[in-house]
């Protein structure tokens, strides 16, 4: 077993520490997901009307459900930083865990940079005519480089922290809730006349679909628990139950946070602002709830965050244990145990897409980047239930079912990229060209530098049909 | 208040960006390139899990 430390000399060997359990992991999936609920699921009553973001919340939290359960049986299985990276590398192949790591790390640092220029907006919102580009960028550089700190200093503190303001933030969605009088409609919430038969769907059915982009916000991250993989005490008991238990807190949040937004909320205002709870809590007319949805915006914000910066620095670290990246990102901090030089690299990738990207772009490339992967996942599990039948390998759990949830998020995620083409086709085709170009460096360029057999380190029986 | 407090901010991120540079050359002048990259996928799960069915 590795140790960061041996008596009275330098160390011999570092890894990432063990320290996490089950409600670190529940910290660091809701963290990353639930500022989906503050801002972003919104715009999908934009596309289709009130009606079509209930629908999407509910649809896509089946995509989701399938994520989680699929991603909870391969991952109890194969425990490595990484994640999906890690999955993608013994199931498929390396061409497919380099296109994965590379989904992973744009995800989660476009969600990191969502969640800066979110925070600044909302202070922004607040503040006043004095308050410039200099002030604006002041905290977008706060919020990025105090949380890799954090992250630099140790994963322990960065997922108690998570923990803390994570339940604060969902605390005030519940707060809120019962605060609107939820069992007598007509006392402060309106539901009947914000949504009535004739703007329920604006634009029919296509706009439901078209919904489907922006549904994706309500649960985008989810899948990040598994990239601590490597750092919890007992990964096949934490990891299933810490992602099963954040996607039913999830489902939960998203239902409550729509059912108080279109009761206080005409369909279009709440189709084009940036901060719907927030909105929501000014129209009760409480300064306590305004200041209570100011505070949580806030924090959800930094929760997202501070578990990207985890999740990307993991999978760019992954990457260069595996020589897929030169190996100089592989190093771990002897003493706060962490992948610190991929950490601190992707610090001014961040706040250069920050500065000049705008929320709507930053969402959507981290959305596709997400829908990628999560096509890729679908395909996963059928392989690794053919090439290692239930019986042959330990897993810590076993999804029902199988293969519904493989299908049903297929089908889903063919949707979903169907409506993204249909509101941002040029961002789409350019991040496959993209990730087609990178592709073909890894294969003819980067591939050589890879030690082939050290790569597959589960101790697995040989596939079936090997 | 929020403008003093985004000023605040810039000098706290300048202050932890150093700190973070510091300690890394720290760290890097310290121990040897074989210690800091020797982590290995998988080492940890080898020993505590024997994939018996």
């Amino acid at each position: 077993m590795a140790n960061a430390t041996t008596a009275g000399s330098a160390p011999q060997k570092v890894s990432l520490s063990r320290v996490l359990g089950p409600a670190h992991v529940w910290a660091l999936g809701v963290g990353i997901v639930l500022v989906g609920e503050y801002t972003g699921w919104n715009f999908a009553a934009d596309k289709g009307g009130t009606l079509a973001a209930l629908i999407i919340c509910w649809v896509i939290g089946l995509l989701y459900t399938s994520v989680a359960m699929i991603d909870s049986e391969v991952t109890s299985t194969v425990a490595a930083a990484g994640g999906q990276y890690a999955q993608a590398k013994h199931i498929v192949g390396p061409l497919m865990a380099f296109n994965v790591a590379l989904y992973l790390v744009f995800a989660y640092t476009m969600l990191e940079v969502s969640n800066a220029i979110l925070i600044a907006d909302t202070i922004k919102s607040y503040a006043g005519d004095g308050f410039g580009d200099w002030h604006y960028r002041g905290v977008i550089a706060t919020v990025i480089v105090v949380l890799a700190t954090l992250n630099y200093r140790g994963v322990l503190v960065t997922l108690n922290v998570n923990f803390v303001i994570t339940a604060i933030a969902y605390l005030a969605i519940i707060v809120l809730f019962f605060s609107v009088q939820p069992w007598s409609q007509g006392a402060v919430l309106k539901l009947g006349d914000m949504v009535t038969p004739e703007n329920a769907l604006p634009y029919g059915w296509i706009g439901v679909v078209a919904a489907f982009h922006w549904g994706v916000w309500y649960y985008l991250g989810i899948e990040g628990t598994t990239q601590a993989a490597e750092e919890v005490r007992s990964p096949s008991r934490s990891l299933p139950y810490g992602t099963m238990a954040g996607m039913i807190t999830l489902l939960i949040g998203a239902s409550l946070t729509w059912y108080i937004c279109a009761s206080l909320l005409p369909w279009q205002y709440l189709g084009t602002t940036y901060f719907p709870l927030l909105d929501a809590g000014k129209m009760t007319g409480s300064k306590s709830l305004e200041y209570l949805m100011f505070t949580a915006t806030i924090l959800a914000g930094l929760a997202s965050a501070n578990g990207c910066i985890n999740d990307a620095a993991r999978s760019w670290f992954s990457l260069g244990r595996d020589r897929y990246l030169p190996t100089w990102f592989s190093a771990v901090h002897p003493k706060y145990r962490t992948p610190y030089r991929s950490i601190v690299f992707l610090v001014p990738i961040a706040l250069a897409f920050a500065f000049i990207a705008n929320l709507g772009q930053a969402i959507t490339f981290s959305i596709l980047s997400g829908v990628l992967h999560y096509t890729f996942m679908s395909v996963n599990i059928i392989m690794f239930r053919n090439k290692w039948p239930l019986g042959s390998i330990r897993r810590g759990y076993t999804h029902p079912f199988h293969p519904i949830p493989a299908v049903v998020l297929f089908i889903l995620c063919v949707v979903t990229f169907f409506a993204i083409f249909l509101g941002y086709g040029a961002q789409l085709t350019a991040m496959v060209i993209f990730y087609t170009l990178m592709s073909l460096w890894f294969h003819f360029y980067r591939y050589q530098y890879v030690r082939r057999g050290e790569q597959f380190t589960m101790p697995w029986p040989k596939p079936v049909g090997y | 208040m929020w403008m003093t407090l985004a000023n605040i901010g810039w000098a706290l991120s300048a202050a932890l960006a150093a700190w973070m540079l510091f300690d890394w050359y720290k760290t890097d002048t310290t121990y040897s390139e074989e210690t800091l990259t020797s982590s290995r996928e998988g080492e940890i799960e080898a020993v505590q899990e024997k994939h018996r069915v």
